[in-house]
């Protein structure tokens, strides 16, 4: 194709850009560019021209080893609710507008650390943007046809002017608003959009290759599988690749938190928390369909072109090579979207932080006191613009010098090692409050230099000796010390090396100085508001430890100049009415101290917010003494609190027992008159039969025959004794079941009584049959009533008498001794307790409703006293669940 | 004809005395030990009462009742509760439901052979 209509292509192409980024400006309101869909797509900013193209690179390479840059993602997605959430709410609360914003803020705005975590970014986000002006630059060198021509200088390379293009691009969406914590719509919508083509495009590309010059997936599959060193390719080999993939699923995980431009979009640039839960279903979607293809991009270039040398450009060059300019066109494009989102964001992020964390703390502050309001802003603005010029320009030399080199693989796995240096303290930060600035400084820093001399300085070295001494023999020739192999581990891939000593150290460090060193107050103040995030208003409020003095219009003077007259009035008047104060409150409190440093931390960064408003603070040092004051008093505060608290939780306690209380002796009652009815009924029933026999067999003139005469005089004996039985059973009920019983606790053998309880039943027994046997024999010793535990065996004991069949019926007593309890049970081979008599055969007159229609000579209560001679011996009795034939009733006694 | 009675409760030794007793008035008598034999019995015959017990398992005396007064056949069929049960309450309860008499327990023989002789004639 011909240069000049490429680039009139791409002229055009940035013009739709434009145009799309200033509707989204103009209609930040609307619901097209805030809702989920468009928060999902900005976040596939993740997929950079590395995705597009360095992964067709790295699959015909060396195969399946794509995948881990992907993994971490799809992992760290589910997470999102817990952990991006409580970043989001945090970095609202404080209008954080950067990553360094946010981790210096978690350390108690430190400037340095603010200062160090944008250098860092920097370090690692330069190569990267490089890494998208490389891939401009090749693919445009592939779609024009005069390959023959060779830029020489700045001047007429195209990827230049492409750099200068973004840069303006940035510069103009970027900066719109001096508070970097405000939202940037437009550019959001425009790499929503290109998020959108960029996968498009690349589908299609997958889907031409795949399924038009090839015939699907199993023909380019059987094509590649009788190639040589296939089987490597698709499989992971041993060990040593498995931590490979292992540290790399690592650190994508922690880039897709901690790339600036991540932050940008998952963070500064979230509408609502609520898009998070469609994000983390869709974005893991995009990214399955993003790799969709990518293998068989990969086999089908291997198998056209024979080699792998211009790998990452096959979705390009296959269809060039079968004369489809247009697709080739297409592809073009979506590569272009995913460096220009890339480019942009990662742009806009570091400015910012360049601006709010490096420069205007260190040394534009005394300025901005002076200035006026519309300057300051102004002066804002401009600072961000021409650090995005900066970045880029710088980025375009580094491609210059360094990127030439190497693959878009390898620089972005520099920039993903150099950005997870940042993971401990942003992490740990975020979920331990003794985590302090020392050791996130000496952390960060640790980790960075191992990553640089581990990762950038070997080639970096090469590049410029030309020769591979440095990573054949180590600094000063020292074997330890040889940059890809560490201590001796040398299996790693440099990536996964570099990353894995840099985060040990950087982990070690972190950790170490966080337990010898505290933080000051103020930064543990910070720590507590991060990590116990719910609390954040109440903590700020009352926690911060501050002395000083500061007259309330001199933070008004700071105030006015970053935000306006009216602006700074109203935040005033808001906070006075928040916190009922006078409006006409002369002298600031710590909580106005913290509430103007919010104020100007969107515009400022946190660091300088702090210095700001110190400047007309009278800070003065707080001594150990008014330190303990303090926190005495606040004690105190407490404890009285707590006192009252007490009081009230005590009152309604009582209140609550009373109203049980209550319930209880009411349901008592109601228990008492049911127990009384039912003992009436069953005292009535054999009253009545006496009474009806004794008034027949009174009848004289009846000549009733003799037998049955006798009948009824045996069932007047029969009622009888159950009628004294039920009075002796009703007593020791009641006595029981009112605790007046008290047991005669003896230390004696439990075997004697269980001989005893079944020579008691014998006779029953051998009448119907039934075999009794003793399972256990072996003699134990505890404390019991030996009449009661008797009364319960022979209870336990008749009751399965009863149930058993004549002759075939078989019970067993067992014993056996538990860690602090005997158990004893009784299992006869009856019929058995339906399931669902099990939670009531205890409770006193019980029937069955499987029961059999003539009544056993029960009185209802037998179990029911059985019970509470357990309980009261501090046992338990239960009906054995689950058992095949037969029933099993166990009951256990404590033994000390 | 033999007046037919039927007595359902399910203690056998009131059951005896009171079998005794309408056989010697020269019922045909039926015996039920709770509310499901009975019912099982009254699609075979129609008594011309039934003396019915409250308290019994599976189906009770109220039950027993309510299909009795459901069922077309027995429409003729008299039904008297004798029960323990015995509260004012209790006694509302089962002539709500329908039941011609109801008498406690403990009985008079004679009372009952009264009572129900004055129903069925």
């Amino acid at each position: 194709m011909n240069n000049y209509a490429l680039i009139i292509i791409i002229v055009i192409y940035l013009a739709v850009l434009f145009y799309i980024a200033f509707l989204g400006e103009k209609k930040r309101q609307s619901k097209w560019v805030n809702n989920p869909y468009v928060y999902t797509l900005s976040l596939a900013v993740y997929c950079s021209a590395w995705t597009y193209y360095g992964s067709v690179g790295i699959a015909a390479n060396s195969g399946i080893n794509f995948l881990p840059i992907y993994l971490g993602p799809v992992i760290a997605a589910p997470l999102w609710i817990v952990v991006l959430r409580k970043i989001i709410r945090i970095s609202k609360q404080h209008k954080i507008s950067s990553i360094a914003d946010f981790i210096s803020l978690r350390y108690g705005n430190n400037r340095f650390l603010g200062a160090l975590v944008t250098v860092v970014c920097l370090f690692g986000t330069l190569p990267y943007i490089s890494l998208q002006l490389k891939a401009v630059s090749e693919t445009f060198e592939i779609m024009s046809d005069d390959s023959s021509y060779v830029s020489t200088t700045v001047i007429d390379d195209s990827t230049f002017y492409v750099a200068l293009l973004l840069a303006i691009f940035a510069t103009f969406f970027g900066t719109q608003n001096a508070d970097a914590s405000e939202k940037h719509k437009g550019i959001i919508a425009t790499v929503a959009f290109e998020s959108v083509l960029k996968l498009v495009f690349f589908l299609a590309i997958g889907i031409y290759v795949t399924f038009y010059l090839f015939d699907g997936t199993t023909d380019i599959y059987n094509q590649i599988s009788v190639t040589e060193n296939f089987k490597e390719l698709t499989t992971l080999s041993g060990i040593e690749d498995g931590f490979n993939w292992f540290f790399l699923i690592g650190l994508s995980f922690m880039a897709i938190f901690l790339l600036p431009r991540q932050f940008q979009v998952s963070v500064l640039e979230n509408n609502r928390e609520k898009h998070l839960k469609k994000a983390i279903w869709l974005f893991p979607l995009y990214l399955l369909l993003f790799n969709l293809f990518v293998i068989f991009i990969a086999w089908a270039g291997k198998l056209t072109f024979g080699n792998t040398q211009n790998a990452e450009y096959y979705s390009l060059l296959l269809p060039l090579e079968n004369g489809n300019s247009f697709l080739a066109t297409l592809v073009f494009l979506g590569g272009f979207s995913a460096v220009i989102s890339m480019v942009i964001v990662s742009t806009l992020a570091l400015s910012t932080m360049v601006s709010n964390n490096l420069i205007i703390p260190y040394g534009f502050l005394d300025k901005f006191i002076k200035n006026q309001p519309e300057r300051n802003s102004k002066y804002i603005k401009n600072i961000r613009r021409i650090s995005i010029f900066t970045i880029i320009i710088t980025a375009y030399f580094f491609y210059v010098i360094f990127s030439k080199e190497l693959s878009l693989y390898s620089i972005g796995l520099i920039s993903f090692v150099i950005i997870s240096q940042l993971a401990p303290s942003f992490f740990i930060g975020l979920y331990w409050n003794r985590g302090s600035s020392k050791a996130a400084i000496i952390g960060i820093l640790v980790g960075f230099f191992i990553a640089i001399y581990a990762l950038v300085l070997p080639f970096t070295l090469q590049a410029y000796t030309g020769t591979d001494d440095f990573t054949q023999f180590g600094l000063l020739g020292i074997e330890v010390l040889k940059p890809y192999a560490l201590f001796g581990i040398d299996f790693l891939s440099p990536p996964a090396h570099a990353f894995f000593w840099s985060m040990t150290f950087n982990i070690m460090s972190y950790l170490v100085f966080s337990l010898t060193s505290k933080g000051n107050y103020r930064e543990r103040n910070y720590a507590e508001m991060f990590v116990d995030s719910k609390n954040f208003t109440k903590l700020q409020d009352s926690a911060l430890v501050w002395k000083g003095e500061a007259h309330v219009a001199d933070i008004k003077n700071v105030l006015i100049r970053f935000l306006g007259e009216k602006r700074a009035t109203r935040a005033l008047k808001i906070f006075f009415t928040k916190y009922k104060l006078p409006q006409d409150t002369q002298l600031a409190d710590a909580r106005l101290i913290n509430f103007s440093e919010k104020l100007l931390t969107g515009s400022i960064g946190s660091a300088s917010a702090k210095i700001l408003i110190a400047s007309v603070v009278k800070e003065e040092q707080i001594s150990l003494v008014e330190v303990l004051k303090i926190l005495e008093e606040s004690k105190e505060n407490i404890v009285s609190n707590k006192v009252l608290l007490e009081k009230s939780n005590e009152l309604s306690q009582l209140s609550s027992k009373l109203k049980d209380a209550n319930e209880e002796l009411l349901s008592k009652d109601k228990q008492k008159d049911e127990f009384l009815d039912t003992v009436a009924h069953e005292l009535k029933t054999p009253i009545t039969g006496i009474r009806a026999a004794t008034e027949l067999l009174m009848d004289e003139e009846d000549n009733m025959p003799h037998e049955i005469k006798m009948q009824f005089l045996k069932n007047i004996l029969q009622d009888s004794d159950r009628l004294g039985r039920l009075i002796h059973n009703i007593l020791d009920f009641e006595k029981l079941e009112t605790g007046r019983l008290h047991l005669d606790m003896q230390y004696q053998d439990l075997q004697k009584t269980i001989t005893k309880a079944i020579n008691s039943i014998s006779q029953i027994a051998a009448k119907k049959q039934v075999n009794v046997y003793n399972k256990n024999v072996h003699s134990f010793k505890t404390n019991y009533d030996e009449d009661r535990i008797l009364q319960v065996l022979t209870n336990l004991l008749s009751n399965a008498i009863k149930f058993c069949n004549a002759k075939t019926g078989e019970i067993e007593v067992d014993l056996k001794l538990g860690n602090a309890f005997v158990e004893i049970s009784v299992t006869d081979n009856g019929k058995g307790i339906p399931e669902e008599d099990y939670d009531y055969i205890f409770d006193k007159f019980y029937q069955s409703k499987h029961q059999n229609t003539i009544k056993p000579q029960g009185s209802g209560l037998g179990l029911a006293i059985t019970k509470q001679i357990i309980e009261k011996h501090n046992g338990k009795i239960w009906a054995k669940k689950d058992v095949k034939k037969g029933a099993t009733l166990v009951f256990t006694i404590p033994f000390k | 004809m033999k007046k037919k009675i039927l007595i359902v409760d399910d203690e056998p030794n009131i059951v005896m005395s009171l079998e005794y007793t309408f056989k010697k008035q020269d019922f045909e008598v039926f015996i039920a030990r709770d509310g499901s034999e009975a019912l099982e019995i009254l699609k075979h015959h129609i008594p011309n009462v039934v003396l019915l017990d409250v308290m019994m398992p599976n189906v009770d005396g109220y039950q027993t009742l309510k299909h009795i007064k459901n069922t077309d056949s027995l429409k003729d069929t008299k039904v008297v509760f004798l029960t323990a049960k015995n509260k004012a309450s209790d006694i509302e309860k089962g002539l709500k439901l329908g039941a011609d008499k109801y008498l406690t327990k403990p009985f008079s023989i004679k009372k009952i052979v009264s009572e129900i002789l004055e129903l069925v004639t």
